[in-house]
């Protein structure tokens, strides 16, 4: 039977078991919307207010569900906004396939209405991408397309067809791809390098884990959890690696990092052999290379080939999907508990606690509200139950630094590009792909304004996400910036905002501003109770700071408390 | 600081339209400037060779190569530096026709450089010249004072003395 190709994409979409899209429809991607308005009770799409939002949307779905995330959009302009979506999908290993439409293939390369080379554009910052000219060639671009965004390290594919394509018509089968035979997404385990590793571990002294999302992309909490119960060593987290591990654990030691926590950044220059586990060094995880674990022996987990060795020399290496690796690893572990070792983090925990921790969660100082008590607050009400999304910034690190997890794919932050503007359409993401848990985002005033239209979103499809602006009337980490190396020349961070209540208000959802101590846990309460989406808005202390700090080109062992 | 070298980084891969533009900007993204580039087809069906000569660290280009092979439809990549390749680059010498007989030398020139002929006509003929770059720029040299209408030097081709797995790569690729 003979279908359209715009037909064909959807009933690709099915066989891939989509049944939600996010987009925003224009000339070239007409007749996929025709297809879509026909196959609206299997397959529901969002329309999204900016196409931006589309792509950040299909990332928190991603993020919060395991799932590829799919984005629609147009030619041209549609398909350029979707660009910074796609640059921090490819950065933070987020499975996500992206359809644009193209003009005709007959006008390619002539500077068509809408006509760009999102081919071109796409490619730097895509895992694959395919500009499909004729009908017959959608089952398969489509399947491998699906294929490569999921398997291996995953990432965003772009798959790019020119409207005739749309128009025309196949006879459509669809077979599932299993196989690229230049493309090997999953490393044979080398079984005598995880003996290695094993015996490295078993002998060392002061061992040290930091694990990143490759645990929570290969679906590896348990063993995670199960090595470092047997084993007994501390495990820090990147950014993107946090919530594999429940916040509370007894061994999980905190953050790495340029904003991590004390212990794990001050020990990582003096343990005997740190085992990264699905990280890949990055700098603001590693800060200055010359002087990072250099003591150390490095044990590398790892599914991409390309990370090892690219900014931190290791002593063995495990190319592998990480829960297979582990679960190979975990019989050669012996039982340990490494209980002196692990007081040292304990230690620089309560240094950390004293000149840091107690004044941002409890501020004495006569100070206004500070983002650490919020999240403390949003703690106590979520019981650490909800998926944290926030944007970046300030607010992030705070978000990251203090927010309560008890399950995993729990956190959804912009890690690897920093994106602003990332957390409200996450969040929607993150919400439809999780009904059933609650969704909070945490946004500044500066990111909320970079993607606000999505409240339109939100008002349109009722989806109940909880939005919590934190607003120091700056853009507060660059701020920092300003104030700890510019000597205070606070260049364009000074925010004149506008009645952010009123503006949720007028997409109809409920809203409340908050500006003193007492009415905060209140109005969390008031937040989470609520049934349907909520705006809050809390006047924060404006010029707080974010420490610990390693200063950017420091050592790891240079981290500032002050 | 770890010194730069020459390396000849080798690529196996599915003919493709846009990974050109894939394996390009890996470079550009690190700002190392290709010294050569040719792609032809490989000894394996359907399969095409990328050779492209770049000077750079051993770290780097480990690093290249790396996300050079993480690309979806390159299927092996390898680096070597010269000792360990044989190659050549080839260049075409456009010259006018009269110096031929005008200029006696010239043909001794040919001869001592081993270079050949390639055509002749009334106005113009053509030398062309494979072998090491040194050569060709010694050549170059030589035709110079004479006035060269035109010069194209071609990008380095080159075999590595040690196998490349790839055959046997594609072809487990094939039984399983």
């Amino acid at each position: 039977m003979k279908i359209s190709g715009a037909e064909a994409v959807i009933r690709c979409l099915l066989a891939e078991g989509v049944d939600l899209v996010y987009g925003y429809p224009g000339g070239a991607i007409m007749p996929v919307y025709d297809e879509l308005y026909k196959f609206q009770d299997q397959l529901h799409h969002v329309l999204v207010r900016h196409e931006q939002g589309a792509a950040h949307a299909a990332q928190g779905f991603a993020r919060a569900t395991g799932k590829v995330g799919v984005a629609i959009a147009t030619s041209g302009p549609g398909a350029t906004n979707l660009v910074t979506g796609i640059a921090d999908a490819q950065i933070d290993s987020t499975p996500m396939v992206c359809i644009t439409g193209q003009v005709g293939k007959h006008l390619l390369g002539s500077d068509a209405f809408q006509e760009t080379d999102i081919i071109g554009i796409s490619t730097p910052v895509t895992k694959w991408n395919y500009q499909i000219t004729e009908a017959d060639e959608i089952p398969e671009i489509m399947a491998k397309a699906f294929y490569i965004a999921r398997s291996g390290r995953p990432g965003p594919v772009l798959v790019d067809i020119t409207k005739n394509a749309q128009f025309d018509t196949l006879d459509f089968s669809y077979k599932k791809c299993t196989d690229i035979r230049s493309y090997h997404p999953k490393p044979v385990l080398k079984i005598n390098k995880v003996q290695e590793a094993a015996e490295i571990i078993n002998n060392a002294k002061k061992p040290m884990i930091i694990f990143g999302q490759g645990i929570i992309l290969s679906q590896a909490e348990a063993e995670l959890k199960a090595l470092i119960e047997k084993s007994g060593i501390p495990a820090a987290w990147t950014i993107l690696g946090l919530s594999a591990l429940p916040t509370e654990h007894e061994l999980n030691v905190g953050m790495v990092g340029m904003h991590g926590n004390y212990g794990p950044n001050i020990l990582t220059n003096e343990c005997d052999v740190l085992i990264a586990l699905g990280m890949r060094f990055d700098d603001r995880v590693t800060g200055n290379l010359a002087t990072y674990a250099k003591q150390a022996k490095v044990i590398h987990f790892e599914i991409d080939p390309a990370e090892i060795d690219k900014n931190v020399k290791t002593e063995v290496a495990v190319l592998a999907d990480l829960k297979e690796a582990l679960t190979a690893l975990l019989p050669l572990i012996e039982k340990n508990s490494h209980e002196e070792w692990h007081n040292e983090f304990k230690k620089k925990y309560e240094i950390e606690l004293d000149a840091v921790i107690n004044e941002e969660l409890a501020p004495t100082n006569g100070k206004g509200i500070s983002m650490g008590e919020t999240i403390e607050m949003i703690n106590k009400h979520s019981k650490g139950d909800a998926i944290m999304v926030s944007d970046v910034g300030q607010h992030q690190m705070f978000t990251c630094r203090y927010s309560k997890f008890n399950q995993t794919k729990s956190n959804v932050t912009s890690g690897g590009l920093g994106t602003m503007g990332f957390a409200l359409p996450a969040a929607i993401g993150a919400k439809m792909g999780r009904p059933d848990r609650e969704v909070v985002a945490i946004i500044g005033d500066g990111g909320f304004q970079m993607n606000i239209q999505e409240l339109g979103t939100i008002y349109q499809t009722k989806v109940p996400v909880k939005i919590v602006v934190l607003n120091n009337e700056f853009l507060g980490m660059v701020r920092q910036w300003q104030e700890l190396f510019f000597d205070y020349r606070y260049a364009s961070t000074v925010m004149v905002n506008p009645n952010f209540c009123a503006i949720a208000e007028g997409y109809y959802i409920k809203a409340r501003k908050v500006t003193k101590r007492e009415e905060l846990d209140e109005a969390i309460a008031e937040m989470m109770a609520s049934k349907d989406s909520y705006f809050l808005e809390v006047m924060v202390e404006k010029e707080n700071n974010v420490f610990p700090m390693i200063p950017t080109g420091a050592s790891v062992s240079d981290i500032r408390l002050s | 600081m770890e010194e730069n070298k020459t390396f000849t980084i080798s690529v196996y891969s599915e003919n493709n339209v846009g990974l050109l533009n894939r394996i390009s900007g890996i470079f550009l993204k690190r700002h190392i400037n290709i010294l050569s580039l040719n792609v032809s087809e490989s000894e394996i069906e359907n399969v095409s060779r990328f050779v492209i000569v770049v000077d750079t660290t051993e770290k780097w280009v480990q690093n290249i190569v790396g996300q050079i092979e993480k690309q979806i439809e390159v299927i092996k990549a390898f680096y070597h530096v010269d000792e360990e390749t044989i190659f050549l680059e080839s260049a075409l010498f456009k010259i006018a026709s009269n110096l031929l007989f005008d200029e006696r030398q010239i043909q001794n020139i040919i001869k001592e450089s081993h270079s050949e002929i390639v055509t002749v006509s009334r106005d113009f003929f053509v030398i062309s010249k494979s072998g090491r770059r040194s050569e060709i720029e010694e050549l170059h040299a030589k035709l110079k004072p004479f006035g060269i209408m035109q010069f194209v030097r071609s990008g380095r081709i080159s075999v590595s003395k040690e196998k490349m797995e790839v055959t046997s790569l594609l072809l487990e690729e094939l039984k399983s």
